[in-house]
């Protein structure tokens, strides 16, 4: 039925139409067609005059009312080193094409008017002027080679890589239907090798774990998560894709760059403003206290009068700019530009993605083998516990337990790795030449406690002798004792308690 | 319209007298007394080998073809003024690309929003501005004004139609696929069109509009063949190069570019058929999609936007300069004066033709293609706002000193000068590739290309339609319905893009099939709605337009005078129901340039009046 009466309506309208054309065709046939002809040239001239001169006045009007929305201006000047070139670059451009502008748009629209049909106007016989010509030639092409110049100037600085010896960071943005993950070197500074075949639910971006660079590497795939990037330090951002193209689109740092599957490209940039201080520089209050741009005084939720302002919302942020599928419009991430103390900080608190959710599963080839980064890992955190221990007052902190020093089942035979901790063990012995300790064996409550008990005995002994003999530390200096399942610390009815319960540990004595 | 049918001071010539004293006899209709060319209704408005007719297909497919892509277009911008609003009203015609919720509330799915945009897009560029464009008035004029009896074969320039058609066919079957069609851009980059797996529309959608596409080539390079050797070659007695109207030179090297480039373009879509069916690996390489790592590496995307826009850069100007011919012929004869700067104007065409070839790369910037070659491709585009400016200039000082009539034609003639300064502008801004790295694929570039290739181009095709529908159709359309149409398109289409320019400063990228995912990108809400509201005002327009040229085509005001505009090219020589052959009797022959308005206080002298005693032919300066 509606569908019947839009139909209706379109034809009543299209009638309608008709009658005005043939209506003012009958109108012109009764007061005499030459008359109304001029009188209908002489309207449209008129209005091409009202036309153009409210076309610019709109133009110009629209401008400055949109000018703290859009970039290159005001609040939104660049947000890194290199933009601002780019804006000042886009800036010259306004000027030039505004004035060509307005004035073709002037002369156009007047000399319509001016020269409309007129009864025995005798129109001028110019087919040409070779010196006008030769004119409008020359000056299009002297502004175009100074903006060629200039443009030239500051793309081929922008596109520069990074130098040789240049300080920077290397990240990496990988670019998948529909989302965007980042990748950082760990403390190695290098990111690792990858191949789209390695590629598994697990591992997206197709790490090679076989290079050792990747070990550390940090990743960061959920949408919510902000990316924190330190400010003044040059970025240098490797820009991959994994099934289609996408665009690395950073609008506020004028960074922008195709993501292209087999083919990684570039961009280096410097953030040069903090989130904070862009913040505040939206926020901005004039000196008598009034808002300097007050469109991001509005709250910024729109149905909320009582959120907060839009200014302190504010959030630079990262979108794909080449369409990549029907998720292209949503591939946002958050970049947050911090100090630089505040961003080493940040990236402390990062863990390896290879650590995190590769390690001893199937895909890491290095399943129940020993790293050096755990070693060290190990070594450090052993170093931390003993600094512990040596600070504290208490009786019960002065305990450590080997944690890495197991045995082959029922036996004291040291397991593959263990010496690494007894390494480190003989290390604090040797720089703190005052420390004396006590070694102490251990066991769960499973099997004959007679049995228990030797077996613990053996198995300090086995810590005695390894430090004696190959870390060289002077017998008078050790103990070694065992306890059996004398000296429970855990629950020995569940097989977590009675994994803690097999240990073998010292308490320093004398310090 | 009594004066411009009839001028003031109208002159003496009669042109069948001088036609029949000084024209060129090649005995045409003694050698065709039965015509066998349109004896029955198939052969006359069917299968017709005459361009007049063929003219007249062309323009009327691409009406049905603009009207489709138009309403596409108000679809989509239905989603992003009105994201929120109710869309299941046009599931009827929309089917399941308008998803209803349990609480009744239709949707507009994502991917066929993208289907909408590619569609619009394919559609506007290749049908309708290609080939309703320059298919049209390039049939129409090109034997009329050169002075010949028809195309140089009539034959290949009626199955230059028919593959046409079948390009159509084919794209508008595509759309009924359950699948949706091709809907991966109208670039159709790979490895997204490449891969069915990346989007729905790669699927059959994709395959289809290839298949449409090639044939469309096919098209192209039939009729482009057709206007050289006819240029080149038929031109009556008298009709130099230079003595050309200049509608001619734009269709004449519009041809030969369209020759040049569309074969890459197919070249290009057929590495991707390999691509896509063969295994082959052109444009691909190290994808993992769907869950599994692709067997193809060693392609490179990159290739296949540089072997696109080696086409699809030119086919801008393959778009816009019969725009500018036809414009260029409106403006002298509506203000009564010769062209300013004929040469210039042929110069001018000519260095955007050559340039039009190596700047391709100008749309890649940001591709991830080196650096440096950029230096040379920002150095060639910005050059091209030489030529473009010589341009703006003649057509103002066209005007300057004229006796301007504010006829249909004549304003949008004057409408398509104002979008080319203002879209022509912006380009000065992206060509620069510095600029481009924040403006490359924002609301900038669809302001900028819309205006200066997409208004602009329609506007040339509209001052084309009003100024020779006398000449296709012996009647007048509505010059009241003209106007509105005029001022009515003109503020709109303002209206829709202007803005746009500052929603792509605000770095909006272009594509989003919403805008509330980003805090940069939803700030424009109010603004969006109120491009909506235009583009619906504008396309009513359009359909007025609609209107007004099928009622004018039975019910328009009849044409008393063979040449009502007053006109002094050859087109107008012709008996006002032009036959097959276009000439009763002999050829006219030529004896000045196209541009003799105004000169010694005659009104007008048509191109085939000799040289008085001592005169000097305008054209040779």
């Amino acid at each position: 039925m509606t569908g019947l009466l839009a139909v209706l309506s379109i034809i009543l309208i299209a009638i309608i139409i008709v009658q005005i054309g043939k209506v003012t065709e009958l109108a012109a046939k009764i007061r005499g067609e030459e008359e109304a002809e001029m009188e209908i040239n002489n309207r449209n001239a008129l209005w091409s005059i009202v036309f153009m001169v409210v076309f610019l006045i709109a133009c110009v009007v629209s401008a400055v009312y949109y000018k703290n929305s859009i970039l290159w201006y005001g609040p939104h000047t660049a947000a890194s080193a290199h933009g601002g070139e780019l804006d000042s670059l886009f800036n010259t451009t306004l000027f030039f094409t505004g004035i060509v502008f307005i004035v073709t748009h002037i002369l156009l629209f007047w000399f319509a008017y001016k020269y409309r049909s007129k009864k025995g106007r005798k129109v001028l016989y110019m087919p040409h002027d070779t010196r006008l010509e030769i004119i409008w030639t020359m000056v299009p092409a002297v502004v175009m080679s100074f903006l060629v110049i200039k443009g030239l100037v500051a793309w081929n600085e922008v596109m520069a890589d990074v130098g040789e010896d240049e300080d920077y960071i290397e990240i990496e943005a990988t670019g998948m239907q529909f989302l965007w993950t980042m990748r950082y070197p760990g403390p190695d500074g290098a990111l690792g090798r990858k191949y789209y075949k390695n590629i598994t639910a697990v591992n997206a971006l197709g790490q090679d774990w076989e290079d050792t660079k990747n070990l550390d590497d940090i990743v960061s795939s959920a949408a919510g998560e902000v990316i924190k990037l330190p400010i003044n330090k040059k970025v240098r951002v490797r820009i991959t894709a994994r099934d289609v193209l996408h665009n690395f689109d950073l609008p506020h740092f004028r960074v922008k760059m195709d993501a292209i599957p087999g083919l990684p490209t570039y961009f280096a940039f410097t953030p040069n403003i903090t989130t904070e201080e862009y913040r505040e520089r939206l926020g901005a209050l004039d000196k008598e206290g009034n808002p300097l741009y007050p469109e991001w005084h509005e709250p910024a939720d729109p149905e909320d009068a009582e959120s907060k302002a839009r200014w302190e919302e504010f959030n630079f942020e990262l979108a794909c700019a080449e369409l990549c599928g029907s998720g292209h419009y949503s591939m946002r991430r958050v970049i947050e530009v911090v100090s630089e103390e505040e961003w080493k900080a940040w990236m402390d608190e990062q863990k390896s993605f290879y650590l995190m959710s590769i390690r001893n599963t199937d895909e890491d080839p290095y399943k129940g083998k020993l790293l050096s980064v755990e070693v060290q890992q190990r070594s450090q955190d052993f170093r931390t516990a003993v600094d512990q221990a040596l600070a504290s007052d208490k009786e019960e902190d002065k305990i450590i337990r080997l944690e890495y020093v197991t045995f082959e089942t029922g036996s004291a035979q040291l397991t593959q790795y263990a010496n690494y901790q007894l390494e480190d063990l003989a290390k604090v012995m040797k720089s703190n030449e005052n420390i004396q300790i006590a070694i102490s064996g251990h066991t769960d409550n499973v099997g004959e406690p007679e049995a228990n008990l030797s077996l613990s005995t053996a198995r300090a002994q086995t810590v005695y002798d390894y430090l004696t003999e190959k870390g060289d530390i002077e017998p008078a200096r050790l103990t070694s004792a065992g306890y059996g399942e004398t000296q429970p610390i855990a629950d020995n009815t569940t097989e977590d308690g009675r994994q803690e319960n097999r240990r073998t540990e010292f308490k320093i004595v004398t310090q | 319209m009594a004066d411009i049918a009839n001028p003031t001071t109208t002159p003496t010539y009669n042109p069948d007298l001088l036609i029949e004293e000084m024209g060129y006899e090649d005995h045409f209709h003694e050698h065709h007394d039965e015509d066998k060319y349109q004896s029955n209704f198939l052969t006359t408005y069917i299968f017709s080998q005459d361009h007049k007719m063929i003219a007249k297909q062309f323009l009327i497919t691409g009406i049905f073809w603009g009207f489709i892509g138009a309403a596409m277009s108000i679809v989509f911008r239905l989603q992003l003024g009105f994201p929120e609003e109710n869309m299941a009203w046009i599931k009827p015609l929309l089917g399941k690309w308008i998803t209803v919720n349990d609480a009744g509330i239709g949707t507009l799915a994502p991917e066929f929003y993208y289907a909408l945009v590619t569609m619009h897009g394919t559609i506007l560029v290749f049908f309708v501005l290609t080939a309703g464009l320059s298919g049209t008035f390039s049939n129409l004029l090109i034997p009329l004004q050169v002075g010949a009896r028809d195309m140089a074969s009539p034959l290949l320039n009626m199955l230059s139609y028919w593959f046409f058609f079948l390009a159509g066919a084919v794209m508008f079957a595509s759309l009924f696929l359950s699948t949706g069609p091709f809907s991966g851009g109208w670039t159709a980059y790979p490895p997204l069109s490449a891969l069915p797996q990346a989007s729905s529309g790669s699927g059959a959608g994709m395959t289809l509009w290839i298949v449409s596409l090639v044939l469309f080539v096919v098209s192209v390079l039939l009729g482009g063949i057709n206007y050289v050797t006819t240029v080149l070659n038929l031109r009556t007695k008298g009709m130099t190069m230079w003595r050309l109207p200049l509608t001619i030179w734009a269709f004449f090297v519009t041809a030969i570019i369209g020759i040049l480039s569309f074969p890459v373009l197919a070249s290009a879509f057929f590495l991707v058929m390999c691509d896509r069916g063969l295994g082959t690996s052109f444009f691909l390489s190290e994808i993992f999609i769907g869950g599994s790592a692709l067997e193809h590496v060693g392609g490179s995307p990159i290739l296949y936007q540089h072997l696109f826009w080696f086409l699809g850069h030119p086919e801008v100007y393959i778009i816009i300069l019969p725009a500018m011919g036809l414009v260029s012929e409106v403006l002298s004869v509506h203000s009564r004066k010769p062209i300013f700067g004929y040469k210039a104007m042929v110069y001018s065409i000519l260095a955007i033709a050559f340039l039009s070839f190596i700047v391709w790369a100008h749309h890649m910037f940001m591709s991830g293609v080196n650096p440096f070659i950029s230096n040379f491709f920002v150095i060639f585009t910005l050059i091209i706002a030489v030529p473009s400016a010589v341009k703006v200039f003649n057509w103002i000082s066209t005007l300057y000193g004229g006796n301007v009539r504010f006829t249909s034609a004549c304003l949008f003639a004057i409408g398509f000068v104002s979008l080319f300064i203002s879209g022509g502008l912006t380009g000065i801004f992206l060509g620069n590739s510095a600029i481009d790295i924040q403006m490359h694929d924002t609301y900038f570039v669809v302001a900028h290309f819309h205006i200066v290739m997409g208004v602009a181009a329609f506007f040339g095709m509209f001052a084309g339609i009003y100024n020779w529908f006398p000449k296709m159709f012996g009647r007048f359309m509505n010059e009241t319905l003209g106007r509105i149409h005029f001022w009515g398109t003109i503020i709109g289409a303002y209206a829709i893009f202007w803005p746009m320019h500052y929603i792509g400063l605000a770095g909006v990228p272009r594509r989003y099939y919403r805008f509330d995912t980003f805090d940069f990108a939803s700030q424009f809400g109010a603004m969006n709605k109120f491009i909506t509201i235009a583009a619906i005002i504008v396309f009513a327009l359009q359909v007025l337009f609609i209107i007004n040229f099928f009622y004018s085509i039975w019910k328009g005001k009849r044409v008393t005078s063979r040449n009502p505009w007053g006109a002094t090219t050859l087109e107008w020589t012709t008996p006002i129901d032009t036959g097959h052959g276009n000439w009763p009797g002999k050829i006219p022959a030529v004896h000045r340039w196209a541009y003799d308005y105004g000169k010694d206080g005659t009104e007008y002298i048509p191109q085939y009046v000799p040289l008085g005693e001592g005169e000097k032919d305008g054209g040779e300066h």
